[in-house]
């Protein structure tokens, strides 16, 4: 019995907050206009950030630190000194590579460069014995070149040893510094934003309850529960956060559509447009859930705070 | 039904106390008239009983519930128990007259069919059958409060407060409003009437308490009405 009353209520709450939500829907486009531009900005940095990720993962694989062996290194010391490399923190990998192997991997290297091929083929294997490292982390690069630097393990190298795959730690360093500060004014712009859709929901909820303030007063009086007069207002601003998602995944999912037919735009400088694409589509249930979620949060909690004060007892 | 005891209530101290050590006790079933000149602490009380405001000081108890120990979150649960007719009615606007009777029901959360079966039977008491469908502005005032009550007593309440529910009819309807009241106590309501009428308090001589400056002056078994300017005919 008492159940089947809260579910009647709580019906009859569901049903008065669309009811009100289409008598208010000139105050409404404000909160869901805000909200749209809120959410979208939101999943606008999340892709954004995946495949800035994307990127920096992509060519960090590219990079190695090669260690050139003398030839008066025995195989044993080379082997030692792979085990030793293969205990520090940020090595995610380490290979040997003797001189015959090292000397395939050039000529495979090179193969378009039939000249330096045949050349080094040729001579009596100019190719020092290698060892291979590919770190894990590119800003913690420091700690593989302490280490190799350090006296006992410099003398088994050859003088160019070691080699950081060409000047492109630089670059990417550079990259992985953008990517953050890109990711900072993201998170930045997500709060600003979240925060001022709130405080513009909150008003809408706001004046649509002072409008109807006298009517609050007598629900109360005629004993309504809070959660009676609340309920309509709390639905009505989750119905903003419902809208306001899928209206903000319509607009991101028309962009990623209309920048696929562009073929010109497939990539914005770091930005990988197709891998974007391919992002978003992938886990395009994922971020639906995230918008309804956060939207939703947004909508409830605002009204929630605005109702409050008109549900307090007298105290005194 | 009904204890008080030695409650004042005092909204700003420059003005003085509205009521000043107000002790009443109303048994169940019983039928009390206040009366009072404006000012006289009237409404003041009626808004202690409902909860709206507390008492500066002193016990209030209604039907076994002692208000010091209320919680705030059990007060709509107190005014379920308590049916109110206002002297301003306070009707919902946006409503017609089927749903502002009905929204008292809503409330409690009352299923669609028993309010469609509850609700014709109590605009048949106030003899408003026919008006369903009108809104508030399009009633009359003693229209008006004759829904305030059916509002009031759709829910069968223990205790029915009246604050001058005749103030704006004319005699004939402020009689009915009255016959109405009486037929909710015979079935077993508490029932609080305050009026400024002496023709219906001498004709009901029912119990009459009498506030004159927040106190009561006088509290009297089949009283009759005897506030300041009867007295002054004497």
């Amino acid at each position: 019995m008492i159940m089947k009353r809260k579910f009647i209520t709580f019906g009859r709450i569901l049903h008065a907050g669309v009811v009100n939500f289409i008598r208010n829907a000139s105050l409404a486009i404000a909160a869901i206009a805000v909200m749209v531009i809120t959410l979208t900005i939101v999943l606008v940095s999340v892709v954004t950030n995946a495949t800035l990720t994307n990127t920096i993962d992509d060519i960090s694989s590219k990079i190695d630190v090669s260690v050139f062996l003398n030839d008066t290194t025995t195989t044993e010391q080379g082997e030692q000194l792979t085990n030793q490399l293969s205990k520090l923190p940020n090595v995610d990998s380490v290979t040997y590579l003797n001189k015959e192997e090292a000397l395939k991997r050039y000529i495979d290297q090179n193969a378009n460069n039939q000249t330096l091929a045949t050349a080094a083929s040729l001579a009596d294997n100019p190719i020092p014995a290698t060892i291979i490292i590919k770190p894990r982390e590119l800003n913690k690069i420091q700690d593989i070149k302490n280490f190799l630097t350090t006296k006992d393990v410099a003398v088994l190298q050859t003088k160019g040893s070691p080699s950081y795959s060409g000047d492109r730690q630089k670059a990417i360093e550079n990259i992985s510094h953008a990517a953050d500060i890109l990711q900072r004014i993201g998170i930045a712009g997500i709060i600003v934003f979240a925060i001022v859709s709130a405080l513009i929901i909150f008003n809408t909820i706001q004046m649509a309850i002072f409008n109807r303030r006298d009517e609050i007063k007598i629900m109360r009086l005629l004993g309504a529960s809070n959660w009676f007069i609340r309920g309509p207002y709390v639905v009505e601003s989750a119905i903003y956060g419902i809208l306001s998602a899928i209206i903000s995944i319509l607009i991101i999912n028309s962009a990623f559509v209309a920048s696929s037919n562009a073929l010109q735009a497939s990539s914005l400088g770091l930005l990988d447009i197709n891998y974007a694409s391919r992002y978003f589509a992938d886990h395009f249930v994922e971020f639906l859930l995230f918008q309804l979620t956060v939207g939703i949060l947004i909508g409830t909690a605002s009204s929630l705070i605005a109702t409050r004060r008109y549900l307090k007892f007298k105290t005194k | 039904m009904i204890l008080l005891d030695r409650v004042s209530k005092t909204y700003s101290k420059a003005m003085g106390p509205s009521l000043d050590r107000i002790s009443l006790h109303v048994e169940p079933k019983e039928f009390v008239i206040v009366v009072g000149q404006s000012g006289a602490g009237k409404t003041t009380l009626l808004r202690l009983l409902t909860r709206e405001e507390r008492p500066t000081s002193g016990k209030i108890i209604i039907g076994g519930i002692d208000y010091d120990k209320l919680k705030d979150r059990d007060i709509p649960l107190l005014r379920r128990k308590i049916g109110v007719v206002f002297q301003d009615f306070k009707l919902l606007p946006n409503k017609t007259v089927f749903e502002n009777v009905a929204f008292a029901l809503e409330i409690v959360g009352m299923g669609k069919r028993e309010i469609n079966h509850t609700v014709p039977k109590v605009l048949d008491i106030v003899n408003l059958r026919g008006k369903e469908n009108n809104m508030p502005m399009q009633l009359s005032g003693g229209e008006r409060q004759r829904v305030a009550i059916a509002r009031a007593i759709v829910r069968q309440p223990r205790i029915l407060i009246a604050d001058e529910p005749t103030g704006n009819l004319d005699p004939k309807h402020a009689w009915d409003v009255i016959k109405v009241l009486e037929k909710i106590n015979r079935y077993g309501t508490t029932v609080l009437l305050t009026t400024h009428n002496a023709e219906i308090v001498n004709k009901l001589k029912r119990r009459v308490v009498t506030l004159e400056h927040g106190k009561v002056a006088s509290d009297r078994a089949g009283g009759r009405y005897s506030v300041d300017d009867d007295k002054a005919k004497k």
